[in-house]
């Protein structure tokens, strides 16, 4: 018997970029058929070369890692870093295009909760298809059946048919089962943390007794404040590549301070194209930079430094910069605007720095939407340039912030509430 | 590398189904059979009826459309009869092999999360048609014995253990047809139109509303590929006491359906690993 629970020996695996199957199976009939006779492919988009088409990526490129039975092991990285496919691969999901993975004991994954749930069944008939899902035999959920109903505080439904349940009884029933899994290791991806506040505290609590009693934890995250909390050593993935690999505190720091090509803190706009011949016409954004920091990512409590170098063509009355700001998945999160910068410009180049303070966001990735625009006779805002698509991410950092739910609380921090 | 129970490895090797793991996941086979079950007739006015009517009414229709406006022969047997029997075992084939063709497609929502042998999903989706197949079953013995009583001989004899190898046979060929549409509906997806469709002509070439003996005899032996074929006639032959050449062609449906089978099993486990990335 070793101590080795995972041992993972030059794991890398490869995506193709294009298409991805997609193609009926009369087109890639044509494709062989032309590349059989050295014809072009009459399927290839004109101008894409042979070379090109079918290009592919590593979504994780060598990855050598050796994890020892009862440690509590973090993951985390940007978008795109490889997290998922890691743990995808590990859950068996799909299989890796090179290398090898050994694992000793039995592992359970839970890279969603519910499943296999189906509205029409009841909440009891549901625990035992999701537990047989995950793995577990019809006996195993026979002993647990209780203390899967109590973890969920859905007893009184549990006859009822899931499909009537609210969404969040839905996800504490789901936690319960995937939680009642006996495995030797879990593979946990963050979104398991769900529901209300009081019952995220008890999911998380549950996941730290796992952890602490001696299971093998693989715990992918984007709060900070959690993988402090529940592991005991912490790797940081970059565009599939392990970066490092130790102590959870300087991991922490490296990926607050590591590279991401959509978090960039420069902007070009000069050259930029406008989405019409109207913008920039009166006066136009030259560049924008986000100052004092390598790459746009902000802890709740710092605050965004902006600097704006913008020319105006002609004398402009009234101007100002606004901002309207969305959530990465496009959904509008607010609007604001600079009035202390309200007065008159003439012809020339200037140079605006705005500070804008972040700390009622809730953690994600933003996209920020800036605007030169000018107050008219009439008080009607006009926009003059526009600049699109700034992105930055807030990154939860603070043990009093549990994960944010987005879907339940939108995207902003409202003000705490005071006794009078 | 003894000491660990799990190898994740890159190649897949043409046979690489854990058949002792399968097994180990007998109780998901039974809850995904249970719920396809229950699913289907919840909120229904007539709830688990509709596996009587449904057969009832194909049968009352082929009776009339088949038997009374085309006059197709029914070997004498009363037509109701001949059709119930027919249709019993078509529609065990065609289910077995409609719902093992979509188990990529239509359940890449939980195998995009979890891990489980894939092979569950359409072995239930058989066990699924096998109930279907079993009510139809009693209504036929139902109406054999009240035609028998009515003094039509069907000539049953020992021949009738026969009738499980014959639901085996067509339930292994249904799962074989399906699992190699499978594998490739998860690169194209117009296979998937397809099938619903190929399915309905592949009936009509299929004695399943006419039988063998309007078939010409020197095209029969390409006619008897069709492991179906022979499957159906004989399965009427041991039912319904029918004379039919097809027992010769016997060998021959098995030979064709384990090669689809073994085809069917090869592709799969090539696919069930990496299909996520496609599909």
């Amino acid at each position: 018997m070793s101590d080795t629970a995972i041992k993972i020996e030059n794991l890398r695996k490869q995506y193709k970029l294009g298409a991805i199957g997609g193609q009926t199976l009369n087109a890639e009939l044509q494709s062989w058929w032309a590349r059989v006779r050295g014809k072009e492919d009459p399927n290839m988009k004109i101008g894409q070369s042979a070379e090109h088409f079918g290009e592919s990526f590593w979504a994780l490129d060598g990855i050598n890692l050796e994890i020892k039975k009862g440690e509590a092991v973090g993951i985390i990285g940007g978008n795109g870093a490889g997290k998922s496919t890691l743990l995808k691969i590990l859950s068996r999901v799909t299989a890796p295009t090179e290398g090898d993975i050994w694992i000793d004991g039995r592992i359970a994954s839970m890279l969603e909760v519910g499943t296999g749930f189906h509205g029409e069944l009841t909440g009891r008939e549901n625990i035992y298809m999701n537990g047989a899902i995950l793995g577990m035999t019809r006996k195993e959920v026979d002993e647990k059946i209780e203390s899967i109903i109590d973890f969920s505080e859905c007893r009184q439904f549990i006859d009822t048919p899931v499909k009537r349940y609210s969404s969040g009884m839905y996800v504490k029933l789901a936690f319960a089962v995937a939680s009642h899994l006996d495995a030797e290791i879990m593979v946990m991806d963050e979104v398991l943390a769900v529901g209300d506040m009081k019952f995220q505290k008890k999911c998380l609590g549950k996941m730290g007794d796992e952890a602490k009693g001696g299971k093998t934890v693989l715990y992918v995250s984007h709060n900070m404040a959690t993988i402090r909390n529940l592991c005991t050593r912490c790797i940081v993935l970059e565009k599939g590549k392990m970066i490092f690999d130790g102590d959870v505190e300087k991991a922490i720091d490296i990926y607050m301070n590591s590279h991401s090509s959509d978090l960039k803190t420069e902007y070009d706009l000069s050259t930029f194209k406008r989405v019409s011949a109207d913008l920039g016409r009166k006066a136009r954004f030259k560049s924008i930079s986000i100052l004092d920091r390598g790459m746009a990512r902000f802890r709740t409590d710092e605050k965004m430094l902006l600097d704006f170098k913008w020319t105006a063509h002609e004398n402009i009355d009234n101007v100002l910069i606004d901002l309207s700001l969305k959530y990465a998945d496009g959904s509008a999160v607010g609007y604001t605007d600079c009035r202390t910068m309200l007065k008159d410009y003439s012809a020339g180049d200037y140079e605006t720095k705005l500070e804008y303070d972040i700390s009622n966001l809730a953690e994600g990735i933003y996209i920020a939407y800036f605007h030169l625009s000018e107050i008219n006779e009439s008080n009607e805002l006009r926009d003059l340039d526009q600049a699109d698509q700034i992105f930055f991410e807030i990154v939860n950092d603070s043990m009093e912030k549990t994960n944010w739910q987005r879907q339940y609380w939108g995207s902003v921090r409202l003000p705490q509430l005071r006794e009078v | 590398m003894e000491q660990y129970t799990t190898h994740i490895k890159a190649k897949t090797g043409w046979f690489d189904i854990d058949l002792k793991e399968l097994f180990r996941y007998k109780d998901l086979i039974w809850l995904f059979f249970k719920r396809n079950y229950t699913t289907i007739y919840k909120q229904t006015i007539l709830g688990p009826l509709w596996l009587i009517f449904k057969p009832l009414i194909s049968v009352l229709l082929y009776a009339f459309v088949f038997g009374n406006l085309a006059g197709l022969s029914t070997s004498g047997v009363p037509q109701f009869v001949f059709y119930l029997c027919s249709n019993a075992l078509w529609t065990f084939f065609a289910t077995s092999l409609t719902q093992t063709s979509s188990t990529f497609t239509a359940n890449a929502a939980i195998m995009g999360k979890v891990y489980f042998p894939r092979l569950v999903m359409p072995i239930s989706s058989v066990l699924t048609g096998m109930l279907d197949l079993g009510i139809q079953l009693a209504m036929l013995v139902i109406a054999i014995a009240y035609y028998s009583f009515n003094g039509y001989n069907f000539g049953l004899g020992w021949s009738l253990l026969l009738v499980p190898v014959l639901i085996f046979q067509a339930g292994l060929f249904g799962l074989g047809c399906g699992i190699i549409i499978a594998s490739l509906t998860t690169k194209y997806r117009d296979l998937v139109v397809l099938v619903g469709f190929g399915v309905q002509l592949w009936m009509y070439a299929t004695p399943v509303v006419y039988t063998t003996e309007i078939i010409p005899r020197k095209y029969l032996s390409v006619y008897m590929l069709n492991a179906m074929t022979p499957i159906i006639e004989c399965f009427r032959s041991v039912l319904l006491g029918t004379k039919t050449l097809a027992w010769h062609y016997w060998g021959l449906s098995w030979i064709v359906t384990l090669i689809v089978l073994t085809l069917g099993v090869l592709l799969f486990s090539k696919i069930e690993k990496t299909f996520m990335d496609t599909v």
